[in-house]
């Protein structure tokens, strides 16, 4: 009895929800892990461009960003049925079955914020901050220019496996070897697991081990921050550049102080945006998920699918400094 | 037999009276566990409405099929009086080794044997710290379980190591509708609890988490057996590792990662009693029905990660506080 009332009472939440699926599009994100507060502007993006547009929108995440905790969360949004699935890959190969699984489905798998290199074929298309093999050389000539093109650098990173972390800290072991650099010497990469105590460990160990250290670069939020954190507490920031990848609002007070004279990002809130406008597109049919072809986004313009479908939401990384960080409230 | 024994002997019964069947049905941790289950699956189908579909439970069960698994055999060393932290590392480690050695060329089904010999020779190594040195196997796991896990991210490095095509995919081979790591599941625990509850070996396990220096003198060869639950342990970890390798496609040195929290999680809530002597295999069996049951109805629903977390540590309390009420009542 109590059983066949459950069943009924399910299969009318599921008519009800459907009626009112039915002109909108479901969408779903799903960030490395929650507490995290870049992906909060990444999900502002989409939400204000579902407020705006044909869409629902949920996120959800994992408590942890370790390889496989997302699955669980992909298996259950296939059995919700939505109809695209937005994600930052915490792993670039381990998903792969379960991608398979949703676009069997019918669900359009798009990666945002981070691809699964090597294993693109696993998901429809990607959409990415910037074109990332710059990301690398950018961040050399910052580092370069912030410590007048001399002295031994480090870097602090995520986690052993980021994929993204990963290919840029390749991209900038090579562009190190350009003659421009040849008095830069990069003395070590140590790996914080985006872990706001890791990282300033790692930091005070970086200072402690090599004292001519001139430059950090951290490409990740979490370590730009704590290696912030650490030069300002130690008062040591005319002897140690800290930049990288961060957040303005996160980075604000440690610009304002002098401790950070420049950092780099782009805005994911567009990329979010971005998604979404192009996740509506694609299921009206309006735009095609094939290379070479071009769509418009409001505000951001006409967007071409790249090799790869892989789309960048602006072509080259935002620098901030002291002068223009209050323009910014990601 | 003297008048004196007699009436010692009905004193004796007096004082202790049978308790009656119905008490001993119901005043057990696993009737708890089977309570929460019952509970967890209407108010998960009442969370959402995509939760009530027995396919995508019993796909939501293959997702930590593998820690279930380990964690039956992770119940007998508990009861035993031990515990075996390591299995989580030990399935990274022999999977690890395991891929890297079919991606070196080696016939698979030779390193499917290297995989679990590797898995023999962890538990091996854990059995001699702790049987022939006499070291508390707590800290000796906590030890080899770092151990292991090191040594599986210098053979892997940062990098994945692909299996084969027609490796990948044991979840997705169904047999009468059921998922393979599901059956497996199913079949380990059929014939454990069998053994556990229906043999000599079983009885003499029991016997040893009660009190090992009595079992000792009443003749039981506690080092043997505590060295092949030890053995089991480190074979069903490797067997593991590579289910879930299947699982993934792909291995890396974090396989696993944080899995033997699931398994003392899934003892605990099945009613095993963490200083030894008291558990069963159908507590654990019940109890891992109810990780899945509760976690996948909480995703599925769109909840957070920190309200997840929050119910999973209040079942984990309840589930201790009932078991240890229920044992200080049923005290033999």
């Amino acid at each position: 009895m109590l059983k066949k009332s459950l069943i009924a009472l399910a299969a009318g939440l599921a008519l009800s929800t459907g009626a009112l699926a039915q002109d909108k599009i479901d969408i779903v994100f799903i960030g490395k892990n929650t507490g995290n507060p870049y992906f909060d502007s990444l999900t502002k993006g989409f939400v204000e461009a579902c407020q705006k547009i044909a869409c629902n929108f949920e996120f959800v995440a994992p408590a942890t960003a370790e390889a496989t905790s997302q699955i669980p969360f992909i298996e259950a949004q296939i059995q919700r049925g939505v109809d695209v699935i937005a994600i930052s890959p915490n792993s670039p190969d381990a998903l792969n079955q379960v991608f398979d699984a949703a676009r069997a489905k019918g669900i359009i798998v798009m990666t945002v914020n981070g691809d699964i290199t090597g294993n693109e074929s696993h998901r429809d298309l990607t959409i990415l901050p910037t074109d990332f093999t710059k990301v690398g050389a950018d961040q050399i000539e910052m580092v370069g220019s912030l410590i007048g093109y001399e002295g031994e650098i480090a870097i602090l990173s995520a986690t052993t496996e980021a994929p993204d972390q990963n290919f840029w800290i390749k991209g900038m072991n090579e562009a190190i070897k350009d003659p421009k650099y040849a008095k830069m010497k990069l003395v070590a990469t140590v790996y914080g697991d985006d872990q706001p105590e890791k990282s300033t460990s790692e930091m005070e160990a970086l200072l402690a081990n090599y004292p001519d250290l001139k430059g950090v670069i951290a490409p990740t939020t979490v370590g730009v921050a704590a290696a912030a954190q650490v030069v300002q507490s130690r008062g040591v920031a005319e002897q140690v550049n800290v930049t990288g990848l961060g957040l303005p609002s996160e980075m604000r007070d440690f610009v304002k102080d002098g401790t950070v004279k420049a950092f780099q990002l782009w805005s994911p809130y567009n990329e979010g945006w971005l998604a979404a406008h192009l996740a509506v597109d694609l299921k009206a049919g309006k735009a095609k998920n094939e290379v070479g072809s071009t769509f418009e986004v409001p505000d951001l313009g006409t967007i071409t699918i790249n090799e790869g479908n892989s789309i960048n939401t602006q072509s080259s990384l935002t620098t901030f400094t002291a002068e223009n960080i209050d323009q910014f409230d990601f | 037999m003297s008048a004196a024994d007699t009436t010692r002997n009905i004193a004796g019964r007096e004082a202790a009276p049978p308790r009656p069947l119905l008490h001993v049905i119901l005043v057990r941790p696993e009737t708890m566990t089977l309570a929460l289950l019952i509970l967890a699956v209407i108010v998960a189908s009442q969370l959402s409405p995509f939760f009530l579909d027995i396919n995508y439970i019993l796909r939501s069960f293959t997702l930590s099929a593998e820690f279930a698994i380990v964690a039956l055999v992770f119940t007998m060393v508990i009861i035993a009086g031990e515990i075996d932290l390591s299995p989580a590392a030990n399935m990274a480690l022999s999977a690890c080794l395991f891929a890297w050695a079919q991606a070196s060329g080696i016939p698979m089904p030779v390193a499917i044997l290297i995989g679990l010999a590797a898995g023999l020779a962890m538990g091996a190594l854990n059995a001699f710290m702790v049987i022939a040195l006499q070291l508390p196997s707590i800290i000796v796991t906590i030890g080899t379980l770092t151990l292991y896990r090191g040594l599986a991210q210098i053979i892997a490095g940062d990098k994945s190591i692909r299996v084969p095509d027609w490796f990948i995919g044991i979840d997705k081979v169904l047999v009468l509708g059921i998922p393979v790591p599901v059956v497996i599941f199913v079949v380990v625990s059929l014939l454990l609890g069998l053994i556990l509850a229906g043999t000599i070996f079983g009885r003499q396990i029991y016997q040893i988490g009660t009190n090992e220096v009595a079992a000792r003198y009443a003749g039981i060869r506690t080092r043997r057996i505590k060295l092949v639950l030890f053995l089991l342990m480190g074979l069903v970890a490797a067997v593991a590792g590579m289910m879930t390798a299947s699982r993934l496609g792909s291995v890396r040195y974090d396989l696993g990662l944080g899995g033997e929290l699931q398994m003392v999680l899934m003892a605990m809530l099945g009613g095993t009693y963490i200083f030894g002597g008291r558990g069963t295999i159908l507590g654990t069996f019940l109890a891992a029905w109810l990780l899945v049951v509760v976690s996948t109805g909480m995703t599925v629903a769109n909840l957070l990660p920190a309200i997840q977390l929050t119910v999973l540590g209040v079942l984990l309390i309840v589930a201790i506080i009932a078991t240890n009420f229920i044992y200080s009542r049923t005290q033999r």
